[in-house]
């Protein structure tokens, strides 16, 4: 599906190799009880605050399937444009571990609830592939060992425990980490669009399990590693570029590779083997005789698929046939549905392309300096209309457009009301422009004589008359006049 | 009153009802019966002081006119049911000192109709056994002996053992249990009582320590057809908590006694006409036919043909379940635990010393046909047999049939390490004529159809329609009426 650039390579000792990558990400369902409790999956809460009879495994215990987090799936598998299965199964995982109390994982193996779809990837504004996804399934998250309490004993945080997963496979369709990484950004968009999960990577509501292998351009796959757990996108990247060196440089010593398990330590900047393909469990999954097959029909489906939001890719195309905006700069504005909505609001009934030049370049700038988001944005998507009205309509000129943009951002207020109180309003009477110019002329009579020369000079001419009058001078007709009186 | 243990258990509430008894009254006299029967090692854990506060609640209820259905009824509890306050083990030592703080959703039905809780009933460790020789609180003696032969401890059956000998020694009027593959019919038939398993989804599961879930389901073991419907009406019924219960009316089961047999057609399968089956069994069979036929019913005889498979099919499924409902058990949040080297060194150490030799076997089993490279050849094949097994009767049901009759085992009740000690398989064969009936879903009931010649009961199987425990009721009704009335034995367990 992918069509990349040979340039993606990566250069060995002994020739070009090509890095196949596939990701298995698990997003927390946003709803406010677990998968099969009515315990709350809330984030945070002391240690076990969060915990139902079912969630400890009592004896006698049952699990009862949330109706939410089954809504939260088929939102997502349309959102990937994926097969929804009106049937599907829970099967029991079973291990071992202080943490799944259950000592088995409610999960989905053959039979899941999403099947196969696809995710639009723009990895640059010159570059889209397309990364097919195999399924999506719901499945339980574990609890978590605190190991550091106590020098003898572990202890179980089971607040976590049975808090609802989706599993989004995807097919090995990624070739650099570049494509994965705009991958799960991507992902993440649509997630955050559809409101099926937060996107949280720090609070481990999004984490991926990289698969990584390397082979020659064209050549057979080769065996993979899997790279467990890792929980940014910036690591993601690392992770893939330290592996897939580290599987070159094994076969170009003639080594083979080991199919296991990896976790990827950021600190160190390596890879390092967690369990072998030979200690791998024996999951010995079969379907939970606690649960019925899960059933609902497609009148359900075609209703949840009618109550869907305008998705990223649909709302970027009708950015750019509806307010005629560059590709990307459509891509960068429906990111975050946030900053899509932001940007429409400041749009309407205005020049939308002074708009998204506004919101990407001065707002967005600021914000990302300023380590904010654009729901916490101090100036309003109607104030960042008015300046862009002020602008439109003569009132200002741009530079002035940008102070004004500072004081709103900083002190707040009506920007038109700022721009009366404080004077900023350009001069547009010709008059007044015409005897700065002409001061300006009479002083310079040598700079007068080069301008001739060279018309280049003229923008010194500008910016002398801006100076005399503050800035406030239309721009335009500081042009005109100085070509007319200059003769250039 | 003379023994107030030998009123049935709808006589007990009719007497309440008239106020000629009273609940501690009646209680009391329960507990004296179960106090003095302490040889037969029916209950793990009494509860008296419980048993009397809840009498003494009933008998104001009575008295202000808010009596429920089973007001100040005493019942003994099967140790699988998890109860609110009241130790529960499963009869297993793992489960250690296990309290609930929970009370399951059928033995919680019973308490709210007004029932007085004696105590828990002993029974095989998690209900994995025929003749509640693998509970680790030692095995329950039935009160029934041998003619000629008073020395030879004769088992209850299993795993509902301490269930049936409780019934069946009068220490309570009724008692719950529980069937995976027989256990409520197969106990219920060595111990001249009646045992009902209803449909798969009649009664909750929920609060029940699972054995194997798609198999599991709660009953009664009563002395009498008509206190089995009194009692399944109570625990039955939809709860939201276990989504394998069916959301459907539960019917007053005890207006279905007495019904005419007329135009019933009951189906006779020659499948279960077993190679080696002894005489005696094939003639109680031929009997039953005869009372049926004689109340008006019609015979058929029938084909089941993929019977021969149930067994085995059986002992592939329930210890597969079993072997992943029993991983909870693993020292960490409940029950023992042993300290071991490392994590691995604790669980190993834990279920090896929690879990009995019986139980073992089943996880051992169970994880064997789930593994990888097995699960094909065992697992799935098995529920393919099992789908073929439901069809069967689907089909004779679809033609027809109303229930179906059978013998509840191959043989009467044997004495305590008779069976199994060198062969857990013909343990397993006690099951022969039960199994079939869980791996379809149906209810069936056992009900005393007489006297082997050695003196011990023996009993007779319906199996009806699913959500039909009308027309079992009724049938059973008229096994009952037919059949000689059971003298169940004087008690010479007192003192002992």
């Amino acid at each position: 599906m992918s069509q990349s650039a040979p340039s993606k390579y990566i250069k060995g000792a002994t020739g070009d190799w090509e890095v196949v990558i596939g990701m298995e990400i698990h997003a927390q369902v946003t709803s406010r009880a677990k998968l099969f409790s009515g315990a709350s999956a809330e984030y945070g809460g002391a240690p076990n605050d969060h915990v139902s009879l079912v969630d400890a495994a009592m004896p006698g215990m049952l699990p009862v399937i949330n109706e939410e987090c089954v809504r939260q799936a088929i939102r997502t598998g349309l959102g990937l444009e994926a097969q929804i299965n009106l049937r599907s199964i829970f099967d029991r995982k079973n291990y071992f571990y202080p943490d799944l109390p259950q000592g088995y994982q409610i999960s989905q193996y053959k039979h899941p609830i999403v099947g196969e779809g696809a995710v639009i990837v723009d990895v640059s504004p010159s570059e889209r592939i397309t990364v097919g996804i195999e399924r999506l399934h719901l499945e339980q998250d574990a609890g978590k060992s605190l190991h550091d309490l106590s020098a003898t004993e572990s202890h179980v945080d089971l607040n976590r425990s049975g808090v609802a997963l989706m599993e989004i496979v995807s097919r090995p369709d990624m070739r650099s980490s570049d494509e994965a990484r705009a991958y799960v950004s991507k992902l993440r968009t649509i997630l955050r669009y559809i409101g099926s999960c937060d996107g949280n990577m720090e609070q481990g509501s999004l984490r991926a399990d990289v698969n990584v292998s390397v082979r020659r351009p064209g050549g057979p796959l080769g065996t993979r590693c899997e790279i467990k757990n890792v929980n940014s996108i910036r690591f993601i990247g690392q992770a893939i570029e330290v592996e897939a060196r580290r599987q070159i440089a094994i076969l170009e010593d003639g080594g083979k590779i080991d199919q296991e398990t990896r976790l990827f330590d950021p600190g160190k900047g390596e890879t390092r083997s967690m369990r072998s393909k030979e200690e791998a469990h024996d999951y010995r999954y079969f379907p939970d005789p606690d649960l019925l097959p899960l059933e609902f029909d497609q009148d359900y489906v075609n209703t949840l698929r009618a109550q869907l939001p305008e998705l990223p890719d649909a709302k970027r195309a009708r950015f750019i046939a509806s307010y005629g905006l560059p590709p990307y700069d459509a891509g960068v504005l429906v990111m975050e549905r946030a900053s899509a909505d932001f940007f429409e609001e400041t749009a309407k009934g205005r020049d939308a392309k002074l708009a998204a030049n506004w919101v990407i370049n001065e707002l967005f700038g600021r914000l990302n300096k300023e380590g904010l988001d654009v729901a916490q944005s101090p100036v309003s998507a109607s104030a960042l209309g008015a300046i862009i009205d002020l602008i439109s309509s003569d009132v200002i000129s741009g530079k002035i457009a940008k102070d004004l943009f500072e004081i709103v951002w900083s002190e707040g207020g009506d920007p038109t009301e700022i721009v009366e109180s404080r004077g900023l309003k350009q001069v547009t009477d010709t008059g007044a422009i015409e005897a700065a110019v002409d001061a300006v002329i009479a002083a310079n009579p040598d700079k007068v004589a080069q301008a001739k020369e060279k018309p280049t000079m003229l923008g010194w001419f500008v910016g002398q008359v801006m100076k005399q009058t503050g800035g406030k001078a239309n721009p335009q007709a500081v042009n005109e006049l100085l070509r007319r009186k200059l003769g250039v | 009153m003379s023994d107030l243990t030998h009123l049935s258990l709808a006589e007990a509430r009719d007497a309440l009802k008239s106020k000629k008894v009273s609940a501690l009254e009646l209680t009391r006299a329960h507990i004296d019966a179960m106090e003095a029967a302490r040889a037969l090692n029916c209950f793990i854990t009494e509860t008296p002081e419980l048993a009397l506060q809840q009498a003494g609640q009933s008998d104001a209820k009575i008295a202000s006119g808010e009596a429920g259905p089973l007001e100040g009824l005493p019942l003994g509890i099967k140790d699988l049911y998890c109860t609110k306050g009241v130790r529960t083990t499963a009869a297993s030592r793992i489960l250690g000192d296990f309290t609930p703080t929970y009370e399951s959703t059928v033995s919680g039905h019973l308490l709210r109709d007004g029932a007085v809780s004696l105590g828990k009933l002993n029974l095989d460790e998690f209900a994995m056994g025929s003749s509640n020789e693998t509970s680790a609180f030692g095995p329950v003696i039935s009160p029934w002996r041998r003619s000629g032969d008073p020395s030879a401890k004769i088992v209850p059956g299993g795993s509902s053992g301490g269930s049936s000998a409780a019934v069946a020694a009068r220490l309570c009027l009724g008692a719950t249990a529980t069937d995976t593959g027989g256990s409520i019919r197969q106990p219920a038939a060595f111990t001249g009582t009646v045992g009902m398993k209803p449909t798969y989804g009649r009664c909750s599961r929920w609060g029940i320590v699972a054995f194997a879930s798609s198999l599991d389901q709660a009953g009664p073991i009563t002395r009498t057809v008509r206190d089995s419907a009194i009692m399944l009406r109570s625990m039955a019924g939809h709860d939201p908590r276990d989504t394998t219960s069916v959301d459907a009316p539960v019917p007053d089961y005890e207006k279905a006694l007495g019904a005419s047999l007329k135009g019933r057609r009951i189906g006779v399968p020659k499948e279960y006409r077993l190679d080696g089956l002894s005489s005696e069994i094939l003639a109680l069979w031929d009997q039953g036919v005869a009372w049926l036929k004689d109340a008006g019913a019609e015979i058929i005889e029938i084909s089941l043909p993929h019977t021969k498979y149930a067994l085995p099919t059986y002992y592939i499924i329930a210890p597969a379940e079993a072997s992943s409902n029993l991983a909870r058990y693993d020292g960490v949040r409940y029950g023992i635990r042993e300290t071991g080297r490392d994590i691995a060194g604790m669980y190993e150490k834990t279920r090896a010393k929690g879990f009995g030799p019986e139980v073992r076997r089943r996880i051992m089993i169970g994880t064997y046909v789930l593994s990888a490279g097995y699960y094909d050849a065992y697992y799935v094949r098995a529920q393919k047999v099992r789908s073929l097994i439901k069809h069967d009767f689907d089909a004779v049901f679809a033609a027809g049939v109303d229930a179906v009759l059978t013998p509840a085992t191959p043989s009467p009740a044997f004495a305590q390490g008779e069976q199994g000690a060198t062969d857990p398989v013909e343990m397993y064969l006690n099951d022969v004529f039960t199994v079939t009936v869980n791996m379809a879903g149906l209810p069936g009931v056992s009900v005393p159809g007489g006297l082997a010649a050695n003196g011990l009961p023996l009993g007779l199987q319906l199996i009806g329609r699913p959500f039909d425990e009308e027309t079992l009721f009724t049938l059973a009704g008229a096994i009952e009426q037919a059949a000689p009335k059971i003298d169940y034995p004087q008690a010479w367990w007192r003192g002992v």
